[in-house]
């Protein structure tokens, strides 16, 4: 079995080395062209004057390109079409793109790109929160609103309201590879492009669009990327689309990479909101109702908005049963970069919501923040539902012809009314694996769907007892009423994240899998590897499969020529949809080998099995690489396909009714810090996870993804701060105004393990999707902040994200502040 | 001009802008790929290189993406390329990355490895601290501590220490071909003097020109904002300027000597200060950046101006043949102003030496927004001496505050001759007003600044014997927060 084994990262080798090549590695031809963006300074105007001429004197420059000049100014976005590559004229954030230079070199062209005079009529930008919703500039016509039973009674009834709002930072992805893309002209005005992105088919179209070529004209390769986190999902659009325009134009191979600057000038980031709450408790903690309002700052174009905001929505509960909920989310256009994808794709910032009315209901009911989550849990999946539900992989989309529309972005909300099963589907949102639509009393989510497979009170009550919480707790208690500068805080949340694109068309996957006649293989899908090691554990689906050892496995770089019309890796969907089509084709070449091979093994084909580089049935058997020899001389073909769509979804975003997700992935931590009442500096001191990945294809790699998804996690919500200037320019946009976590940030003592049981669903050998999910268990850092603040006084700290040390001093002085309300 | 230096245990002869740095010239011309651009501006060691100089001293990261050419002359490069063995075996660094998955991604990766490499080489096992120049998204870090101490036990590959010995055995430190001419036209005209006193001579000469130490800021100004020097001295052959010298009064530390050999050197002295610079840069910019340096370029937010002004630093500053000393905190004017005339540099700055006898009253405070490899938002550095639980001097300076390194003349006032005690403190907090008026950035706001300063005062006094606190009954009360173990 190659499968569920602790394997190294298949490039660990390449990386180790400094062999792993990334885009800006790749040899390129002596004529090559390098490209940088002139950038706007301003927020929002009109260009009246755009002098260009010292930058087309400056050393090195060969070509300088504005929007007026392209006959056709191709279009950058992933939803709705309104993200000119250059200005058209118009200025909408400090940052936009406003002309592209081609030099000799990176610096010839960064260096000119700089001496740009621009004038631009200013006009006052649109940044805040506050000022988008007062001037009612936003996406979609109103707010989105989900609602599940009478909210408004249970908040009128409710014995306690607890009521409030927190203010959550954005984070830039800080992937340590820039955005870069290389376009290299082929013949008959074909092009290849070199990208690193985790959407090659939305890179392959758009380049497509911008040169008014099918698709299949444009080849896209990515081999890797160094690091994604969602910022490769769209945001490389722009340089592909440069340097394939500029390359159509030359004829000469052009490249592009920002740096790092520009790359957080230009960029989507994640997006910062506000969440504010109306709760209502019982005398013993249960939770009535809450009404949510989510304000979101989307930036200045749509890009992947509304579902990232729709993702909020439906992690408003997180692991909570509601019995009411209202959750009104407003998704407004500012003046700034246009917020993107970024691991958790708003499910972090919802779930931040409704961790906040937990810890602040505590505080006003004297309750311990643990009991009152425990007390307001969704109910356990029950033994009698414990067993698989039956996969149903019939599930396909209906196809239809359409335009020239983004259906391979995750923005494409247009198509995902258009889609589907018609609009009637929506009412009948079960589906034949459905449970009965449920009042109060069902195990339900605000958006209607069942839960079926909650594990979080047994995940619970075993990370309590290995990371000793009780003793821990009042260990925090002892040392704060002994210490008066030092106050530590202790915090357990947990974790409970929706898995499948919301999107429901984009899950599907595909691959393709060749057997050479030596018996090597050679394996391609249309999933993306940006570090997750995403290649290594398909590899090990196909290794199993064959029953040959990785290593006979030679994993390829992703090839919208080989594996056509992919979804993004994204949505931690990429070893759930890559393995199980991988699985699939190499079953049906196995299945053709069996068939060749069963007479020689007298054996049904069947009966044929695959394991230890041998092709068995009974006692018979013969070595792999032999069997192979036989299907080929028997002309039988060693090539397949495969194909995965993932049953069981269906869902209506604009009723916020249906089943989005095929699974949850759980998880939960405990985070200890000490916060210093001098200044508001504060350290993670101890984390303990105990995170589900179903049954784990390979536990080293998931566990890398759990510590970095929380380490990640709670640099979002602590010393990663965001901060824009009045006029809209972007002050943190390197690593020294811009802190994400380093070594010494790390927990000094951090315990890692896995909850080892299988998924219900019928996912790629019972695994479960790790990418995303590990990033929320960070939230129990900012809980514990908030828990060794309120230590400093009777006041409720309110802590705002990110818990920089200025927020947790004035955290403090409203924790001491004792005629603050307690509720 | 031509520059010489061993890349992975090969000589090279380099021509041409002196103003190319180490890492464009390995990825572009020397095709040597595994060494990235992360951030382009020292700050997250993906571009890590280990560089051997001649003698036998520890081998130094640096950051290749703000390292000029010229600053390699004589000097042993080793790149990722160069850690695996000539034989193609791994590096224990490397294996143990691999065992314990210390890549993900992998493009951060080769600067940790060179970074660990060094590490390793020089035997340090502060592996938190080695890596903090090194940013890794995608880890959490964990697994690479973890490769880092599993390495650690291994014994250094001999390829590891052989550049030194090439080094005192070759013709590449050769003090000629240190008197470069200039460049071809629009680049940077280079010079390298030997000795301080070829610098005065030239630089009396040439006053318009740039003076490179570490290049940790200048090479900002080349790599972000495009100004390329019309003509500069780079002063890594100065070893006169190099170097710490201790008599009985005073403490001499030569201009070029690098804040890593000043941290060792506080390390008995001021443990306070040592502490503050073991979270100064990282160790690739510490290993770079020079105390000359860090006072002449000014800046407001240098961390090494405020302790060494709360301990009665002389700055000591040559023009031609003529030499000057100032307390150091009259050579900072104002925002972006020095004490310093054209032709004239900062040849050594000059502590009193601390009697054994008088106990270490020192205490400097770095705040940020995190805490490794941060720029301060403020930097508070206190110095008070006690007579008889009396306060009879006090030295409080501040970065962060104010335009300039600055005094906090106002609150020494209000303590002086008050006694040692937590009450003298809170009636001086108000003094810091008539001190200070800070500005609010992205690092932190004005308020902030002002109220974590006055806190910086209570914190000394806690922190200081024999103070009659309150607080102190318990004797143990903890005030530093990197302390705490969980």
């Amino acid at each position: 079995m190659s499968v569920h084994k602790p394997l190294p990262h298949d490039a660990a080798h390449l990386h180790v080395t400094g062999q792993a090549r990334y885009v800006d590695d790749i040899p390129t031809p002596e004529n090559c062209l390098h490209l940088a963006f002139g950038l706007s300074r301003v927020a929002r105007g009109q260009i009246t004057a755009l002098s260009l001429d010292a930058v087309r004197a400056s050393a090195g420059v060969l070509a300088v390109v504005t929007g007026a000049d392209l006959s056709l100014n191709p279009d950058c976005s992933p939803s709705n079409h309104d993200e000119p590559l250059l200005s058209d004229g118009s200025v909408h954030y400090a940052g936009q793109p406003l002309f592209l230079v081609a030099a000799r070199s990176h610096l010839d062209a960064r260096r000119a790109a700089a001496l740009a005079v621009v004038e631009i009529s200013a006009e006052d930008p649109i940044l805040t929160l506050d000022q988008a919703l007062a001037a009612g500039s936003r996406f979609e016509e109103g707010p989105r609103i989900y609602a599940k039973g009478d909210i408004d009674a249970a908040l009128a009834d409710a014995p306690h309201l607890v009521e409030g709002s927190i203010e959550i930072g954005g984070q830039e992805h800080f992937y340590l590879e820039g955005q870069s893309a290389l376009a290299l002209p082929q013949e008959g005005g074909d092009m290849v492009v070199h990208s690193s992105s985790q959407h090659p088919t939305e890179i392959q179209h758009k380049v497509a669009d911008a040169l008014g070529l099918p698709m299949h004209a444009v080849r896209v390769e990515v081999r890797r990327m160094g690091g994604g986190f969602g910022g490769k999902e769209s945001q490389g659009n722009a340089l592909a689309i440069a340097c394939a325009v500029m390359a159509a134009r030359t004829g000469r191979p052009c490249k592009m990479r920002y740096d790092r600057d520009d790359d957080f000038l230009i960029t989507g980031k994640r997006h910062d909101a506000r969440i504010t709450y109306r709760a209502g408790f019982d005398g013993e903690g249960r939770l009535l109702g809450v009404d949510f309002t989510h304000l979101i700052r989307c930036g200045w174009s749509m890009d992947l908005s509304l579902p990232v905001a729709d993702r909020a929505m439906l992690h408003a509960d997180n692991a909570y049963l509601l019995p009411a909920a209202r959750i009104t989310s407003h998704r407004l256009r500012t003046n700034t970069q246009s917020a993107t994808a970024f691991r958790g794709f708003g499910g972090p910032q919802g779930m931040v919501g409704i961790e906040r009315v937990m810890d602040h209901a505590a505080h006003v009911l004297g309750m311990d923040g643990l009991e009152i989550r425990r007390l307001n849990y969704y109910r356990a999946a029950s033994v009698a539902e414990g067993g698989p539900s039956g996969g149903s992989f019939s599930a396909k989309m209906k196809g239809q012809v359409l335009n020239t529309a983004d259906l391979a972005g995750r923005g494409s909300v247009k198509v995902a009314t258009d889609l589907g099963t018609g609009s009637g589907a929506a009412k009948r949102f079960g589906g034949v694996h459905s449970p009965v639509p449920g009042g109060v009393a069902a195990n339900t989510t605000p958006y209607g769907m069942d839960v079926e497979d909650f594990i979080l009170h047994e995940m619970t009550a075993r990370l309590v007892a290995d990371c000793d919480y009780a003793a821990r707790k009042r260990a925090v208690a002892d040392w704060n009423a002994a210490n008066p500068i030092l106050k530590r805080g202790i915090a357990l949340t947990p974790v409970k994240f929706g898995i499948s694109f919301t999107l429901t068309h984009l899950n599907q996957a595909g691959a393709l899998v060749h057997v050479y006649q030596d018996g090597s293989i050679h394996l391609n899908h249309g999933g993306t590897e940006m570090g997750q090691g995403l290649f290594q554990k398909v590899a090990q689906v196909a290794a199993d499969r064959f029953g040959v050892p990785v290593a006979q496995v030679k994993i390829t770089a992703t090839d919208t020529g080989k594996v056509p019309n992919t979804s993004a890796t994204a949505a931690s969907s990429g070893t759930d949809l890559n393995g199980m089509a991988v699985q699939d084709a190499c079953n049906k070449i196995r299945l053709r080998i069996a068939e060749v091979v069963a007479p020689a093994l007298q054996a049904k084909p069947e009966a044929v099995v695959f394991e230890d580089g041998r092709v068995r049935a009974g006692a018979a058997e013969m070595t792999f690489e032999k069997a192979v020899t036989a299907a080929y001389m028997a002309r039988v073909s060693l090539s397949a396909t495969g194909f995965y769509a993932t049953p069981k979804l269906q869902w209506d975003r604009i009723e916020g009714k249906g089943r989005p997700f095929l699974y949850f992935a759980y998880g939960v931590a405990c985070s200890e810090v000490v916060i210093d009442t001098l200044t508001g500096e504060n350290r993670l001191l101890r984390t303990d996870i105990l995170h589900d990945a179903g049954a784990s294809l390979n536990p080293a790699l998931d566990i890398g993804q759990i510590e970095g998804g929380f380490v990640q996690g709670a640099g979002w919500l602590t010393m990663e701060e965001l901060v824009w200037d009045d006029k809209g320019a972007l002050r943190t946009h390197a690593p020294s105004t811009y802190k994400i976590p380093c070594a010494s940030d790390a927990p000094e003592v951090f315990n890692v393990s896995l909850w080892d049981a299988p998924n219900r669903e019928e996912t790629i050998y019972r695994s479960k999707a790790v990418g995303e999910p590990p990033l929320m268990l960070g939230i129990s850092v900012l809980s514990a902040l908030a828990d060794a603040c309120a230590s400093c006084g009777a006041g409720f700290p309110d802590l705002q994200a990110p818990a920089t040390p200025e927020a947790v001093l004035a955290a403090v002085s409203r924790a001491r502040d004792r005629a603050r309300d307690r509720g | 001009m031509t520059i010489r230096f061993l890349l992975n245990g090969e000589p090279q002869e380099v021509a041409g802008d002196p103003t190319v740095t180490l890492l464009d010239w390995l990825r572009e011309r020397a095709r040597l790929t595994g060494t990235k651009e992360g951030c382009n501006e020292g700050d997250c060691g993906a571009c890590t290189v280990m560089v051997t100089d001649p003698g036998n001293g520890p081998a130094r990261s640096l950051n290749a993406c703000i390292l000029f050419l010229p600053q390699l002359d004589g000097r042993a490069v080793r790149t990722i390329e160069g850690i695996a063995a000539p034989d193609g075996s791994l590096h224990p660094v490397q294996q143990a990355m691999i065992a314990h998955h210390g890549s993900q991604c992998g493009f951060c990766t080769p600067g940790f490895v060179v970074a660990m490499a060094a590490a390793h080489r020089n035997g340090e096992t502060d592996h938190a601290d080695q890596i903090a120049g090194n940013l890794c998204r995608c880890t959490g870090y964990a697994p690479i501590l973890r490769a880092a101490r599993a390495a650690a036990a291994s014994p250094v590959p001999p390829h590891m220490t052989t550049d030194a010995d090439r080094l005192a055995a070759s013709p590449f430190h050769v003090p000629e071909i240190s008197q470069g001419g200039p460049a071809g036209p629009g680049t940077a005209s280079p010079y390298l003097p030997s000795s301080s006193d070829a610098l005065a001579d030239w630089y009396l000469e040439n006053p318009d020109a740039t003076l490179i130490a570490g290049a940790t800021d200048v090479g900002l100004w080349v790599t972000k904002q495009h100004r390329v020097p019309k003509k500069v001295a780079f002063l890594n052959q100065c070893a006169d300027l190099t170097g710490i010298v201790d008599d009985d009064e005073t403490i001499r530390i030569g201009a070029m000597t690098t804040i890593n050999d000043l941290r060792a050197a506080m390390a008995t002295r001021h443990p306070s200060f040592a502490e503050m610079l073991r979270r100064y840069g990282s160790v690739q910019v510490r290993n770079a950046a020079t105390i000359g340096g860090n006072i002449a370029n000014g800046s407001p937010i240098g961390d090494s101006p405020p302790p060494l002004i709360a301990l009665g630093a002389t700055l000591h500053l040559r023009r031609g043949d003529t030499r000057r000393a100032i307390p150091l905190e009259e050579f900072f004017l104002a925002y972006g102003k020095q004490d310093r005339a054209p032709g004239e540099f900062v040849e050594a700055v000059s502590l009193p030496t601390r009697p054994d006898t008088q106990p270490d009253t020192l205490r400097v405070y770095k705040l940020s927004k995190r805490f490794d490899q941060d720029i301060s938002a403020v930097c508070g550095a206190f110095n008070l001496t006690v007579a008889d639980g009396i306060i009879t001097t006090a030295r409080i300076a501040f970065g962060g505050l104010a335009g300039i390194p600055k005094r906090a003349t106002h609150v020494e006032a209000a303590l002086i001759s008050k006694p040692m005690a937590e009450a003298s403190f809170h009636a001086a907090l108000p003094a810091f007003a008539q001190d200070f008026t800070p500005l609010s950035d992205m690092r932190a706001s004005a308020a902030y600044r002002l109220q974590t300063a006055r806190n910086m005062a209570l914190r000394y006094v806690a922190e200081m014997p024999d103070t009659g606190a309150p607080s102190r009954a318990t004797g143990i009360l903890p005030t530093d927060i990197l302390k705490v173990r969980p």
